[in-house]
């Protein structure tokens, strides 16, 4: 089954003169649990793709289909609801919401979805406990550590059981060690056959992975099947 | 998300930054306080106002003479003709008025009285000067010109300090009058004289022994209702103008008229515009909060734009945003307005520039009600900003 279809999508920002094209024409498809490394230098359009994907952006022209559906024909509600239900995020830079608790932040998405309290914080607890942080569950983002930080934000990516999971350079702001603990838990959730999308600059990282593309100059410059390393 | 945790969330939120929601509500706190207390003020000046004049006696009308010098053209003729039941059916009762200041004196005490007063015992109901103790004069003492006399409570305190002063004799320059009764306590002093520092006593004899027989001082007349009072004035105009020989054209009578209940309509309107422009600077300070509140809003939005994008990417709908920083405003303004009441009923209890404030609780609502109204309408604008931010735009504010 395909999760998700994009379709020459193109993306400008600016008009006239000043026009920068960051994506020209990008078809992609991605069947369920397949595990893909979108790589590429900067500015070639691979943020731009991700945000396009994680319907917190819209593109200029080109159709973005999800489980089938046309996004951009949804309405602001309909689009949250995807947003929360249909999607994980992960940042590069964590994103993590300030002076609230490690439990609090991944309990928001399910706030958001309506689950009840008590289901909610049991919920939170198992995804923090899935990326080895149940003791830390009650410190705030500013005592943790970058890649606490980051398996924060991987569990709450996670505990909504999205159909799809965006990772936006999740490990380019974390050391080696960090590096290997979130990759280790994708490694696990593409086991368990999860779809993911990684962006990334690191070699070692997209290695990883069960497909890479390539990203040029806003176009796919290449997309291929690999054999996954260890 | 249900009430309770939107409620939850906008604590956290005001709970983040102590200070400035502190200094918020604080602006909204002396607001609203200012508002309710200097409308309580103004209220309290007013009743004082009222309660003053309305110890005069509403229905009463004094006739004065304005003529300066020369005798005045009152006399008690003058006042037996404006009880006429035909030109003057309204008048209930006319009382002639000598007054002059007199030395009362007992047993080697002395006390001066600003008003010893000889009328009729009419007197005493239309001045509202109600007899406390023992009785009043009849109009039998009046004809045979009776030496007796009622005191007010300041000379009843003066002169007889734990006596009971009915029956007891006193010296008024060099005549005796005996004391039957003593007034009750007026409430309030009117102007700078003292209500309660008063003698009264049958017109003859004070005449006899005091004034001689000329002008009278004043005459009171009492209509039969308050609201006859209008009436009662016009009747006795005709009576005095003919009486006393007026041109109907003339510009000066050689008296004039005063009237309670026009006193007390003039000084009700001058307490209104009193607390309506104490309640407009207070509403001012109120404004200024709620600008207060619109600037922390502002503030509060810019700063957690980032977070509004970090909500959004993980699925808050629109309306949750909004919701969410409208409580958080709604509950700034609501704390502190609670607070302002509280202050302002705390501090209606004190004197405040010698006036009791008396709080009007429709000024309660009414700030309570604006700074609810200032909290949702000025917090909705940025509040409403945030949450039309695309997701995207939201993440990337810096």
């Amino acid at each position: 089954m395909t999760v998700l279809d994009v379709r020459r999508v193109a993306k400008v920002y600016g008009e006239g003169e000043a026009a920068v094209h960051a994506l020209r024409g990008v078809s992609l498809s991605v069947e369920q649990g397949d595990y893909v490394a979108i790589m590429g230098s900067s500015g070639s359009g691979k943020s731009t793709l991700m945000n396009i994907l994680g319907c917190l952006d819209v593109p200029s022209s080109g159709q973005y289909l999800l489980d089938g559906v046309d996004v951009s024909r949804l309405n602001d509600r309909q689009l949250a609801l995807v947003r929360n239900r249909r999607i994980g995020f992960i940042f590069q830079s964590f994103n993590l919401i300030p002076r609230t608790t490690a439990l609090a932040n991944v309990e928001l998405p399910l706030a958001y979805a309506g689950v009840k309290p008590a289901l909610r914080r049991r919920r939170a607890r198992a995804a923090l406990d899935m990326v080895g942080l149940a003791d830390r569950a009650d410190h705030e983002p500013n005592q943790l550590s970058g890649g606490q930080q980051q398996r924060v934000a991987v569990a709450r990516a996670l505990v909504t059981e999205p159909a799809l999971l965006l990772a936006d350079e999740p490990t380019g702001n974390l050391d080696s060690r960090s590096t290997e603990d979130i990759l280790t838990i994708f490694d696990q959730l593409s086991a368990a056959g999860r779809t993911i999308l990684i962006i990334t600059h690191e070699p070692d990282v997209s290695a990883r992975a069960k497909r890479l593309v390539k990203l040029f100059d806003g176009q796919i410059s290449s997309d291929v099947r690999q054999v996954v390393a260890a | 998300m249900n009430v309770w945790e939107v409620c939850r969330f906008a604590v956290r939120g005001i709970g983040a930054n102590k200070l400035r929601s502190g200094l918020t509500m604080l602006g909204i706190l002396i607001g609203v306080a200012a508002v309710i207390l200097l409308v309580a003020v103004g209220n309290g000046s007013a009743q004082q106002v009222a309660d003053r004049i309305e110890a005069l006696g509403t229905n009463t009308l004094t006739v004065q003479s304005t003529s300066r010098g020369g005798s005045s053209p009152l006399t008690v003729q003058v006042a037996q003709a404006l009880k006429d039941s035909v030109l003057a059916p309204d008048v209930e009762s006319v009382s002639p008025v000598v007054s002059t200041s007199a030395t009362l004196t007992y047993q080697g005490t002395d006390h001066s009285v600003q008003q010893f007063v000889g009328s009729y015992a009419s007197y005493f109901t239309a001045s509202n000067s109600p007899v406390g103790r023992g009785t009043g004069f009849t109009t039998a003492d009046v004809e045979q010109g009776r030496r007796v006399v009622v005191i007010g409570q300041t000379v009843a305190e003066e002169l007889f300090p734990g006596l009971d002063p009915i029956g007891q004799e006193l010296t008024v320059s060099g005549s005796l009058f005996t004391i039957v009764g003593v007034l009750d306590e007026k409430s309030s002093s009117s102007g700078f004289q003292d209500a309660n520092d008063v003698a009264i006593a049958p017109l003859t004899a004070v005449q006899q022994a005091l004034t001689g027989y000329g002008s009278l001082t004043s005459i009171v007349v009492e209509a039969s209702a308050p609201e006859r009072v209008s009436d009662v004035q016009a009747q006795i105009t005709t009576i005095l103008n003919q009486r006393l020989k007026v041109e109907a054209t003339s510009t000066s009578a050689p008296y004039r008229i005063q009237n309670a209940s026009q006193l007390l309509e003039t000084q009700t309107e001058t307490a209104d515009t009193f607390t309506t422009l104490l309640g407009a600077v207070a509403g001012i300070s109120l404004l200024v909060g709620g600008i207060g509140i619109t600037n922390i809003m502002l503030v509060t939005v810019t700063e957690r734009t980032r977070e509004i994008g970090i909500r959004k990417a993980l699925g808050a709908p629109r309306r949750v945003i909004l919701t969410q920083f409208l409580a958080e405003a709604t509950m700034l303004s609501l704390i502190g307005g609670g607070l302002g009441v509280a202050a302002a009923l705390i501090g209606s209890n004190f004197t405040i520039v010698g006036i009791q404030p008396v709080i009007v609780p429709s000024s309660i609502a009414l700030a309570l009600c604006v700074s609810v109204a200032i909290g949702l309408f000025f917090g909705s604008v940025p509040a409403n900003r945030a949450a039309g931010l695309r997701p995207i735009d939201a993440l990337r504010y810096e």
